[in-house]
């Protein structure tokens, strides 16, 4: 018959669905078969480690949602609720707010996977600024559930966060009015913030599908940072790389579960056990640690309008990474300055975060500008200088064939039986 | 290798922002560095030491609850600090709680162990009203809310002295030196002998303050004693399974040349 699909799968009632509508194949192809790099190490579990997170999010907050009540008079009381007298409800919604951090760390290193081996070049640009628009609304759903608790930091820290867009010049104070449906953070932003943060990770399941078909199109990067010349270079994503991504799971399931059973509260403000109260501000509101180096960029700034850009910039520069890095290795591997660089990198951004949580005053406002600048000067400057000046070390000629014939490479002999690639 | 030396760097720098972030400021800090106690329930395994938090419940009972509401909680969580069915019915029939009788009309009724703790004013501008224009916070969770926790509350409670020569005090204010800015409405609660422990342990006023800052943190957490158990478990399980895990992929990677 025209159009159906020919099936080989042999269980007939798999292959009646199958001729009808190939998810199986699909699956079998995508998940299944699919020829992956025979070389990640332990950095390319992040991806699969994210996608189990997100799943944890999703089903934890629908619970959640249950017995969570949007309301400025009750959510306070409905959070001890459920921590109370919901069964089990202590573990959801710690399950929950510790996933929140899992969910960043999780994610941060899976960032710098990219940078540190060049994932976002050519052919994987879109793939890159897909994830980069997976970074932005997890932000916002996280700010957004983060106003939930209705506690003094989930109210001050809404305050703060909305009233950067009263920079905006002319519709600033009326943007900021519409977010806040009245003239202050109230019940009318709680009820749209909880309805914003329902949908949107689902809006998130539905970027994460792009990201990973996008991936499907390109292929994995490797360690290597160089493309799959063959069969050779590779191994059918089953079962070599589900029982390596399931040793990963496992490892960060049990750091999940050492936060949620023994120190539940280490990521959260004392503050936020406080309930929200307008007429007191906190002697100091601090964003949730994951926000914290984009705060310290904000911060920075003396001007409110240039803070506000400098930080969303710092996320819109990520955007147009692969254009602006010139350099055509990717593989930090091979790139021995500029990884030296993206270290400095990294130590910017920490001390960003660290600035971000103490008070704009002495030394921390050096240290937040001098941070502010390199986060800049690495993305706009250096990468596109150094791609150009750069001496990279020579590239080896497959995955399966790391040593140059002519003797090029940097491995004694006898690492090719045992390369260093082995994790 | 190489791969090491990046996770030791990446951990290194890991180490030093999570430095940075312990030494951060936080709000509800205290005044002077807080004495650090030892508390039956610190660390992975520790419980409630139930004989401290009965002789809390009993100064929070007599003391506290004149002025402090415990709204989160009911009667019947007393059962996790080892008080019995009996205790707890005739604890909670002792006060009356606020209903609406048989005729509509609002009337008073004997608590139930179902019921939240009673609170000593009815809202906010009532208690404003009683004591002088001071709020006492709910202590239901007062020890997550405040840094330190019951280091914290144990210090305030035993932090009451004469206010340094030459310092200003408000009117109607106390000198405490573990309070945010040392000046605060709530007199000096307990004294020696304060209250009469039914256990017959003498009651100093470190000792008062030491066992109400254990029901306290009872009262904040009363699921931790469970969640602690249920934490060894989950992570005993997922030991095991990283084990067999890690030794499947050995297994089905061993023949790649990799």
């Amino acid at each position: 018959m025209v159009g159906l699909h020919k099936s080989e799968f042999a269980n007939p009632v798999i292959n009646w669905i199958d001729t009808r509508l190939p998810i199986f194949t699909m699956m079998q192809k995508e998940y299944g078969v699919f020829p992956t790099p025979k070389n990640f190490n332990y950095f390319w579990n992040f991806g699969a480690l994210a996608m189990v997170n997100l799943v944890i999010m999703i089903v934890t907050g629908i619970v959640l949602a249950m017995n969570y009540k949007p309301d400025a008079a009750l959510a306070f009381d409905s959070v001890q609720r459920i921590m109370r007298d919901v069964n089990f409800g202590w573990m959801i919604r710690y399950v929950h707010a510790n996933g929140a951090s899992m969910f960043f760390i999780v994610t941060y290193i899976h960032l710098f996977r990219g940078l540190y081996y060049g994932s976002y070049k050519m052919p994987r640009e879109l793939l890159w600024m897909i994830g980069v628009v997976i970074l932005l609304l997890m932000m916002a759903t996280a700010f957004m559930g983060y106003v939930l608790p209705w506690g003094q930091m989930s109210y001050w820290g809404a305050t703060v966060i909305t009233n950067l867009f009263s920079a905006i010049p002319v519709v600033g104070n009326s943007i900021v009015t519409w977010l806040w449906g009245g003239f202050a953070v109230g019940d009318a932003t709680l009820n749209r913030f909880f309805s914003l943060h329902y949908l949107l990770p689902f809006v998130l399941v539905g970027v994460v599908f792009l990201h990973v078909a996008a991936l499907h199109i390109t292929g994995s990067n490797n360690p290597l940072g160089i493309e799959v010349k063959g069969p050779q270079d590779t191994l059918p994503f089953h079962p070599y790389y589900t029982v390596k991504d399931s040793v990963g799971i496992c490892v960060f399931l049990l750091v999940f579960a050492v936060l949620v059973f023994f120190v539940p509260n280490f990521f959260s403000s004392p503050d936020n056990f406080i309930p929200a109260n307008p007429l007191a501000t906190p002697a100091e509101i601090v964003p949730e640690w994951y926000f914290l180096p984009f705060y310290a960029i904000l911060r920075s700034v003396p001007n409110k309008l240039g803070g506000v850009m400098m930080m969303f910039g710092s996320i819109a520069v990520l955007f147009v990474l692969p254009w602006l890095d010139t350099s055509k290795v990717r593989s930090c591997k091979f790139r021995p300055v500029y990884r030296q660089f993206l270290f400095l990198l990294v130590i910017a951004v920490i001390t960003l975060g660290t600035v971000g949580a103490h008070r704009p005053e002495g030394i921390w406002v050096y240290l937040g500008r001098v941070a502010t600048l390199y986060y800049f000067l690495h993305f706009l400057v250096i990468l596109p200088v150094l791609g150009k000046l750069e001496r990279t070390l020579p590239l080896p000629e497959s995955i399966s064939r790391k040593v140059l014939p002519g003797g090029g490479g940097p491995l004694p002999g006898g690492a090719a039986a045992k390369p260093m690639e082995k994790m | 290798m190489r791969s090491l030396v990046l996770a030791s760097h990446v951990l290194a720098a890991l180490g030093l922002a999570s430095m940075g972030l312990l030494a951060a400021g936080t709000p509800a800090r205290a005044q002077e560095a807080l004495p650090h106690q030892e508390w039956s329930f610190n660390g992975p395994f520790g419980p409630f030491d139930r004989a401290a938090a009965q002789r809390g419940y009993q100064v929070y009972k007599e003391v506290c609850s004149n002025c402090h509401s415990l709204k989160a909680a009911y009667y019947r969580d007393l059962a996790g600090i080892g008080l019995s069915a009996e205790q707890i019915k005739a604890t909670a029939a002792s006060v009356t709680v606020p209903d609406i009788g048989p005729d509509g009309a609002p009337a008073e009724r004997p608590a139930l162990p179902s019921d939240h703790f009673r609170s000593p004013f009815p809202n906010e501008l009532a208690a404003r009203a009683a004591l002088n224009g001071a709020l006492p916070p709910d202590l239901s969770v007062i020890e997550l809310a405040r840094e330190g926790g019951a280091d914290y509350v144990d210090a305030l409670l035993t932090g009451y002295s004469d206010p340094p020569a030459g310092m200003k005090m408000g009117d109607g204010m106390n000198y405490n030196k573990y309070f945010p800015g040392n000046q605060i409405a709530m007199p000096r609660p307990l004294q020696d002998g304060q209250v009469t422990y039914a256990d017959g342990t003498p009651a100093s006023t470190a000792q008062e303050a030491h066992d109400v800052a254990t029901f306290l943190a009872y009262i904040a957490q009363p699921e931790m004693e469970a969640r602690k158990r249920m934490g060894v478990k989950v992570v005993l399980f997922l030991i095991f399974l990283t084990g067999i895990t890690y030794a499947v992929k050995r297994k089905v990677w061993s023949d790649v040349d990799h």
